[in-house]
């Protein structure tokens, strides 16, 4: 519980305004490349610029105020719950194209076959997964299976995992060495997870025939890992900024938020991953 | 930039505090709750009256058979978006705006927890409804499938226009800036209470934030999901609801009712904290049952995740389904039945006064009731295929919006206006604000009851003749609810420039200090409070219970 007296409160704040305006310029340029309007990439590539300097300001402006002391342990704990409570929002995120998943495969993709809606409207459909449905909708297929490229991806996750760990140990035990290599090795093998994907992506898309079109076989298999993969990103860009702040000598081991937030992350974005290959590779 | 703890030096008495910025950046760049809860505020305030000028045009196609002024496709936007503008853009925000200012001041905290995400929030939000308002201005008009965006029927060319991929990002946006809320006031709540405030010595006010918080946190990216589906629905070939390729349109709604229901309760538990703060105050007595309401809130939160599909009762669920979601939603009727009583017991001999927070309050807790009590009604499955999509449930939620949620923020704007600007709001004006709002919106929403179990649909601009005459009287309450609502945005205005002038004590109420932190401090509130927390805090509101 806080004591207050030295809970740091910044009296204004810039990036927040310039971070919104950036993402709705982002969104509203996206919207209008939707909707076959030419500016709309224009305005995308403006926003993004706007939100990546956003980024760049503020985390910057963290890390000084984190190294000159600005910040006590009740701020902290302010920190780690946001962290947190983020961190589940964005399972229920997941955990929504996870029921659709259950959804489709265990209830309505049966549903098309059989009873009136078979024999009425597609006497010919077979209810099974993965399905294009009774439409087969974008054509043949081949379903992604789960002992190639994902499953060495999945080892790949899970050594970062451990990696990020031993950087932690690091850390904490002033050993800055173990710590830099620990992070350069985990965001290496992020960064490796990723490019594995594109490789399975672009062999499905050119080699199997499938592609987020086919039905809601293709549909939910890249829904899931196509965010997935976006998260991964994402954590292994926090990650890069995390080993930049370390090699630049930031960190104690009593005062590193910055570290812990992007390994929960980390192991958020495995776990996650553990779901997809039993889930979608692996059933 | 300064902390917290460089103030120290030079705060020995509040009043010579570091004070705002001048000038519009001020607004711009503030991470102070209280500026920000006044932003919200006032933009929640906008909202309402952007979105009531939406309802009197529905009000006034509707006066008679026929079509008068608008045409079908844009009396399909403005229901869409008044619903739309309304929950996202006045109630939500105005709560958010109530959560601001009042829980840093409730629990004896300096400020909100994470102040620059504090800004962010807001200008997320209102980035959001821009983009909402913008397809107002686009070729094919604003979304016109209503507000739960459906598909098939809102991934169809003719139903959207340009207007679906901007709708959907608003609603990511309106998620993130909700979201981000959210967080602040959980880890404002855990970590920055004064040392002696236990959590079970909370107001409720902020107990049902707390609750609310948890539940905007676990749906908004439920429909940030459903709407990310439909995007790709429309824009990237995928099949999630078609049936053609194997999905289900079925399951948006699935999706969207589990986001939905704890939605609706998302505007209902705020106000139900209000008037547990507002109705002991006028009684002169602890609230009747503090653990029993904390629970009770608590209770509903859960059960609003295992009820979803009693809005989907005419889909063709299995009858197993009907029967589990009938069951389950009935049971919401006990800790809701808990709330009413103990509001009641709270007013049970009580030294009552009937100022116009409590005279909101009073009317409150009656009209909800009988939202609650329609909301019964509905949740009889076998009933329900009579109700559906008819004016019954128009009225239903509108009684549980209108003279519940809403009523309970002009309440609390009474209650706490005063305190927060140091003047008093004229009160025979705020009575007569009252009075005519509690008379006109009876006029308005009852009859829609007698509408919808005659049969008459939702959604629609033209009618048959035998619904003419309570069309009719409805439209004449909307209109004058509307008009009569004015009279509160000038009440507002005047207190904000000096109301009657007369002096405001520190308690502002009598008494009101025994129940809650901030009428401890001195009115008008400085602009930084409780850089030291309190040491003592006020536990008359859980007196019962301890």
């Amino acid at each position: 519980m806080s004591t207050n007296t030295a809970y740091y409160i910044p009296h204004k704040a810039t990036w927040p305004v310039i971070g919104t305006a950036g993402l709705v310029t982002l969104l509203a340029g996206f919207a209008n490349y939707l909707n076959g309007s030419s500016i709309g990439p224009a305005l995308m590539v403006v926003g993004l610029i706007i939100f990546i300097i956003m980024l760049v300001g503020w985390f910057t402006l963290q890390a000084i105020e984190s190294e000159t002391g600005m910040y006590n342990h009740e701020v902290g704990i302010s920190y780690r719950h946001g962290m947190m409570w983020f961190i589940f929002s964005e399972i229920v995120f997941f955990a929504v194209f996870f029921g659709t998943l259950w959804y489709t495969r265990n209830l309505s993709v049966h549903w098309l076959g059989e009873g009136a809606t078979k024999e009425l409207l597609w006497p010919s459909f077979e209810a099974a997964w993965p399905t294009n449905g009774p439409g087969k909708v974008g054509g043949d297929f081949e379903p992604m299976g789960a002992w190639g490229l994902p499953f060495l991806n999945t080892l790949i996750l899970l050594t970062s995992g451990v990696t990020c760990t031993w950087a932690h140990h690091g850390l904490l035990a002033k050993k800055r060495d173990q710590l830099i290599k620990g992070l350069i090795a985990t965001v290496a093998l992020g960064f490796l997870f990723v490019a594995f994907q594109a490789f399975e992506y672009h062999e499905a898309y050119t080699e199997m025939g499938l592609t987020l079109g086919s039905g809601v076989y293709g549909s939910t298999f890249f829904m899931l890992t196509g965010f997935h993969g976006f998260h991964v990103c994402v954590g292994a860009i926090i990650l890069s900024v995390v080993l930049f702040r370390s090699a630049k000598g930031h960190f104690k081991p009593e005062n590193h938020f910055a570290f812990e937030a992007a390994a929960w992350y980390w192991h958020f974005v495995d776990v996650v991953w553990l779901g997809l290959f039993i889930f979608v590779y692996l059933l | 930039m300064s902390a917290v703890v460089d103030e120290h030096d030079h705060h020995a008495d509040d009043h010579h505090d570091h004070g705002p910025a001048k000038g519009l950046l001020r607004w711009i760049t503030t991470t102070n709750h209280k500026d920000i809860g006044t932003l919200y505020l006032l933009f929640a305030l906008a909202m309402f009256f952007v979105g009531g000028a939406m309802a009197m045009v529905i009000r006034a196609e509707l006066f008679e058979p026929g079509l008068q002024f608008v045409d079908p496709a844009f009396f399909n936007s403005m229901t869409t978006m008044h619903a739309l503008v309304m929950v996202f853009g006045a109630v939500m925000p105005a709560f958010v705006g109530l959560a601001n200012w009042q829980i840093p001041l409730m629990i004896g905290a300096a400020d909100m927890a994470l102040p620059r995400m504090n800004n962010m929030s807001f200008w997320m939000l209102v980035a959001g409804v821009l983009l909402l308002a913008s397809t107002l201005f686009m070729e094919g008009g604003a979304p016109n499938g209503g507000w739960t965006l459906y598909p098939p029927l809102v991934l169809q060319p003719i139903t959207v226009g340009k207007a679906l991929p901007f709708a959907i990002f608003s609603v990511h946006l309106l998620g993130i800036s909700s979201i981000m809320g959210a967080i602040n006031i959980i880890a404002t709540i855990f970590n920055m209470r004064a040392p002696s405030m236990k959590l079970m010595d909370m107001p409720l006010f902020v107990w049902t934030w707390l609750i609310t918080a948890f539940l905007l946190i676990a749906v908004m990216p439920v429909f940030a999901g459903a709407v990310t589906m439909l995007l790709t629905d429309k824009f990237f070939h995928t099949s999630f609801f078609n049936a053609a390729g194997g999905g289900d349109p079925v399951l948006y709604e699935h999706i969207f009712w589990f986001f939905g229901h704890p939605e609706v309760y998302i505007m209902i538990l705020p106000t139900f904290g209000v008037a547990s703060t507002i109705i002991p105050v006028f009684a002169r007595k602890p609230l009747f049952g503090y653990a029993s309401m904390v629970w009770a809130t608590g209770s509903i939160a859960f059960l609003s995740f295992i009820v979803w599909a009693h809005h989907m009762f005419t889909v063709g669920l299995p009858l197993a389904g009907e029967l589990y979601f009938m069951y389950a939603t009935m049971v919401i009727a006990v800790p809701t039945g808990v709330k009413v009583f103990n509001w009641t017991a709270t007013m049970w001999k009580g030294a009552m006064t009937f100022e116009t927070p409590m005279l909101f309050s009073i009317a409150f807790v009656v009209l909800f009731t009988m939202g609650g009590f329609t909301g019964l009604m509905m949740s009889i499955a076998p009933s329900d295929f009579q109700y559906h999509d008819t004016y019954f449930i128009v009225a239903h939620f509108h009684y549980t919006l209108v003279p519940a949620s809403v009523f309970i923020l002009m309440a609390a704007g009474y209650f706490w206006l005063p305190k927060w600007t140091g003047h008093m709001y004229n009160e025979k004006i705020g009575q007569l604000h009252f009075w005519i709002s509690v008379v006109s919106v009876n006029v308005l929403f009852f009859p829609q009851h007698f509408l919808g179990l005659a049969g008459m649909p939702r959604r629609i601009p033209d009618y048959a003749v035998q619904f003419a005459d309570w069309n009719m009287i409805s439209s004449v309450g909307g209109f004058i609810f509307g008009i009569s609502q004015l009279l509160f945005l000038y009440i507002v205005i005047d207190t904000i420039r000096g109301g009657t002038g007369e002096k405001v004590s520190d308690e502002v109420w009598e008494d009101a200090a025994k129940h809650s932190l901030e009428w401890t401090l001195p009115t008008p509130l400085p602009y930084h409070t409780w850089t030291t927390p309190p040491s003592v805090v006020p536990t008359e509101h859980v007196l019962d219970s301890h």
